[in-house]
């Protein structure tokens, strides 16, 4: 037995209303950059829904994940080590920006610019990518809240599959609609395919933590984690070259703090915990057959924190006491392991994943609220849960494989636990029979409903923080003391995406601290030329906020704020060094004042 | 004036090469990528850049076999000078062309698709010209092997000696200044290319990663140096990954 810990997130769907506010945090935190526009660590999916990017539960197409092969042994499903070599030239399945969708904004400067007139001002979109006008066609949440789902409904692969596998049945009852949010980011797999089809090693699984990290400095730009993701949660950066993910906000659990997205849930639906496993265990486990067994296999790698043999067991491996005991009291633990509320999502996918979500029972409420039964009433919640096929078979598609008695059983657990508290809300004596129908005693259903529905902040998140003797490690931490004072204006030879990675955390803070403390327009001073969405706040258009124009004035060369400014490096401008060739150049090249010099 | 072209250029070539990667591999990992431009285009990039980089692997195999492999030893193992030839001829020129091939659609595309002609640097416009020259007057050469003055012109009695030379710090400049222009040509341009090398993105194909062939499949690293999952280890280990020996990854990959 080899304990390790693993940071682990439970997510409570019945309590998601579809804010996007995690989604908003997190990209103000983490990927508020130029490249990083499309890229989305958290977003919030409608489902049924295509999802972002579009379609990516279809492995078929994407060839995300794990498989089998012939012989039983769990192989990439894109391909074993030397037929990914052979396709490293160009990536045989990779997203492209249209899978995700054209990053955009708008020229809000004409809002306040434009001469009196009769007619309204207008800002158009504007392509990040491009700099010219857009049309916007798709986003990260097109398809929010079921829109557009008469046309594209059937575009959801598991509404697909469903529809295929019993033709006329779901076209009856789809009539039917039920909704519900999906929050969804990386895994943080314990059997991470994304890792695994990585060619140059950059990607790791912390020890300590079991947070998945990518190595900014090892990564080359082989793109081949983006297609072995099969929740397509790792992303290229295509200023940098290289790939980025969710962080699980890393700096913030090693102090003992929630991830941003945590933090800032308005429906306080997420739970932060330790789950302790073992990692000599896991292949095995991801390899077991029938995929809809996976779960179980899933469990017996969860270790009972309480077991005498177990806390001996991570004792010797050098995991301390305070760890051990936040294993203990973990929240996700006891949704995922001691009630079995919380349900991995597509375990078939074999990466073990480590974001865990107690599946709505919404659907069936409202539908049942809406024929005018009594929704609280455990029997007729048991008869809906029976009786409504379609959404449990379509959570059970997302959630255990297509095994819906595993999904119903969850469900049942969640109707008994608003029937049972209904009454004691009401002052009734406590219904035993209720959680003794879904196999529960009275205490402990109460005890689940305490966790589900009332925990405070420091019973939702259980966050032991590192320890010091490791903290002249700590990543992020351990950057900060050499950038005391930001990243300064050590411009490389190479442009902005060379040399050593700023951590996104400084870059941010020095973005916001130029935007209050200056007049001129964002990022001029300490960006390197490089956009922080975050910072610019319509005063013209920073440098490099878009791609240089080669055809007609840069837009922003006109804007007040802007004349006579230093040109910051161009986004892009890698001059060959001056050591590489005689072939240098042009002085105009090095004028000051020079503003997006065309070529 | 031969002295400074074949007998200080190499070295000087040799020495910027090296300390060029050096430097930049120590300096500027976060820059070391192939700055991928697939997520803005994708069919053209699936076609062209595969038929230029195998091509290319091809064209760098022929030059290992004309420069390094001495004109004798084929001769030993009974190969004549004509069946060489045909072969130097027939296989060096479907290399080149797909490799040219492959490279023009690239550049193509680069100029066409907007996102990526934007994501161009003048840095790799730079390197775009050298390397398309480098790799047209090779073929250059390829012809001239074969055609020029009637019967071909034998590199292998000029250029590979002088090249072999190199290594053994006496270069044989006498033998590389009988050769003709275009091997010339194409010597110096390919000078110059590998002389910018490492400071364009062509550094990607130092970093091909081969040891994904036998790496485990999972990595652990762990935050804490002189610590791999509770065993203390002597050697401090690099903020890098590390096998923490889990039976079922680190034996089954074997
Ligand atoms: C053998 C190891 C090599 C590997 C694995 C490799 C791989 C790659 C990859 C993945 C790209 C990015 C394609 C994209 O998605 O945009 C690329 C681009 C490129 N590589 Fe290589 N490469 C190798 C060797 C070389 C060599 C030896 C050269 C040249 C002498 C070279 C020249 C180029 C050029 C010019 C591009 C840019 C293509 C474009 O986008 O226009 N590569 N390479
Ligand atoms: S979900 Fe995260 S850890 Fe799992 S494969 Fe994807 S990127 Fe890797
Ligand atoms: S854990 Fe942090 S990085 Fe990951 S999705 Fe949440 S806020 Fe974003």
């Amino acid at each position: 037995m080899r304990v390790m810990a693993q940071m682990g997130m439970v997510m409570n769907l019945d309590k998601c209303i579809g804010c996007h506010t995690c989604s908003v945090t997190c990209k103000q935190a983490w990927t508020n950059r130029a490249g990083t526009e499309y890229v989305w660590f958290n977003n919030v999916e409608t489902r049924p829904g295509q999802g972002y990017p579009r379609r990516y539960e279809d492995q078929e197409k994407w060839q995300g994940g794990w498989a089998l092969n012939k012989r039983g042994k769990l192989v990439l499903k894109a391909g074993g080590r030397v037929s990914k070599m052979l396709g490293l030239f160009a990536s045989p399945v990779q997203p492209e920006l249209k899978d995700y969708y054209e990053p955009w904004t708008y020229d809000y400067k004409t809002l306040i610019d434009a001469p009196l007139g009769d007619d309204f001002p207008v800002a158009r979109p504007k392509s990040l990518i491009t700099g010219k006008d857009t049309k916007i066609t798709w986003s990260a949440n097109w398809d929010d809240d079921l829109g557009g789902s008469p046309e594209m409904g059937h575009l959801d692969p598991i509404i697909e599959k469903l529809r295929r596998e019993s033709e006329d049945t779901i076209k009856l009852e789809f009539e039917k609609t039920f909704m519900f949010y999906l929050p969804r980011i990386c895994e943080h797999c314990l059997n991470p395919s994304c890792m695994a089809s990585c060619p140059s090693g950059a990607i790791y699984k912390r020890v300590e933590d079991g947070i998945v990290l990518v190595d900014q400095d090892k990564c080359r730009g082989w793109r081949q984690c983006v297609t072995g993701c099969p929740y397509k949660k790792m992303y290229f950066n295509h200023k940098t070259g290289k790939a980025e993910k969710c962080t699980f906000c890393y700096p913030r659990i090693e102090v003992g703090l929630p991830t941003v997205c945590s933090e800032t849930c308005v429906g306080r639906l997420r739970y932060l915990g330790l789950f302790l496993y073992d990692a000599d265990k896991v292949t095995e486990a991801a390899s077991v057959t029938d995929p809809q067994e996976l779960y179980d296999a899933q469990m017996d790698v969860l270790l009972d924190p309480h077991d005498p043999a177990v806390m001996a067991a991570a004792r010797a491996q050098g995991i301390q006491d305070d760890w051990i005991d936040a294993a203990q009291r973990s929240p996700v633990y006891a949704l995922a392991k001691v009630y079995k509320v919380a349900l991995p999502l597509h375990p078939e996918y074999r990466t073990m994943p480590m974001v865990w979500y107690v599946p709505p029972l919404s659907p069936v409420v409202d539908l049942l609220k809406e024929q005018g039964h009594d929704a609280e009433d455990y029997g007729n919640l048991f008869g809906a849960i029976d009786a409504l096929r379609i959404p449990v078979e379509y959570l059970a598609e997302l959630f255990t494989a297509g095994d819906a008695d595993r999904v119903t059983a969850v469900l049942k657990k969640l109707a008994a636990m608003r029937s049972y508290m209904r009454g004691i809300s009401l002052g009734n004596d406590p219904d035993d029979a209720i959680p003794a129908a879904v196999g529960m005693e009275g205490q402990e259903m109460y005890e689940m409903y305490r966790l589900m529905a009332i925990a405070k902040y420091e019973e939702r998140y259980v966050i032991p923080q590192a320890h010091m003797e490791q903290a002249h490690d700590l990543e992020e931490m351990g950057c900060s003391l050499d950038f005391d004072g930001g990243p300064g204006m050590q411009d490389s030879p190479f442009g902005e995406a060379s040399g050593k990675p700023v951590p996104v955390a400084i870059e941010t803070f020095n973005a916001l601290r130029d935007r209050q403390t200056s007049d001129s327009v964002a990022g001029e001073q300490s960006l390197r030329g490089r956009v922080n969405l975050l910072n610019w706040d319509g005063n013209g258009a920073p440098q490099g906020l878009f791609p240089e124009k080669r055809d007609e004035p840069q837009m922003s060369a006109d804007s007040p704020a802007h004349g006579g400014g230093r040109a910051g490096p161009s986004p892009d401008a890698a001059g060959p060094s001056a050591s590489s060739s005689g072939a240098s150049g042009n002085p105009a090249d090095n004028a000051p004042g020079a503003i997006a010099r065309e070529e | 004036m031969d002295i400074l072209l074949w007998g200080v250029l190499p070295y000087v070539m040799m020495v910027v090469l090296v300390g060029g990667l050096i430097w930049r591999y120590r300096y500027d990992q976060f820059g070391w990528t192939t700055r991928s431009s697939q997520l803005y285009e994708s069919k053209l990039l699936r076609i062209g850049s595969p038929v230029f980089h195998f091509g290319l692997l091809a064209v760098i195999a022929g030059h290992f076999f004309g420069l390094v492999i001495p004109m004798s030893w084929t001769k030993a193992v009974g190969m004549s000078q004509e069946f060489y030839h045909f072969n130097a001829l027939f296989v060096g020129s479907v290399a080149g062309v797909g490799t040219l091939g492959g490279i023009l659609l690239l550049i193509y595309r680069r100029r066409t698709t907007g996102p990526v002609f934007m994501a161009t640097t003048r840095n790799d416009k730079l390197m775009y010209v050298v390397l398309t020259a480098a790799i047209v007057f090779g073929l250059w050469t390829t012809l001239a092997s074969v055609f020029l003055g009637g019967e071909g012109h034998n590199y292998r009695e000029t250029v590979s000696p002088w090249f072999r030379s190199l290594f053994i710090f006496q270069p044989d400049i006498a033998a590389m200044a009988t050769a003709p222009f275009a091997f010339h040509l194409h010597t110096l341009v390919g000078m110059l290319l590998f002389t910018i090398w490492p400071f364009t993105r062509l550094v990607h194909a130092f970093t091909a990663p081969l040891h994904y062939l036998f790496r485990p499949y999972i990595v652990y690293r762990s935050r804490d140096k002189g610590r791999i999952a509770g065993r203390v280890v002597a050697a401090p280990v690099r903020r890098g990954w590390s096998a923490v020996g889990t039976r079922d990854r680190d034996t089954r990959n074997k």
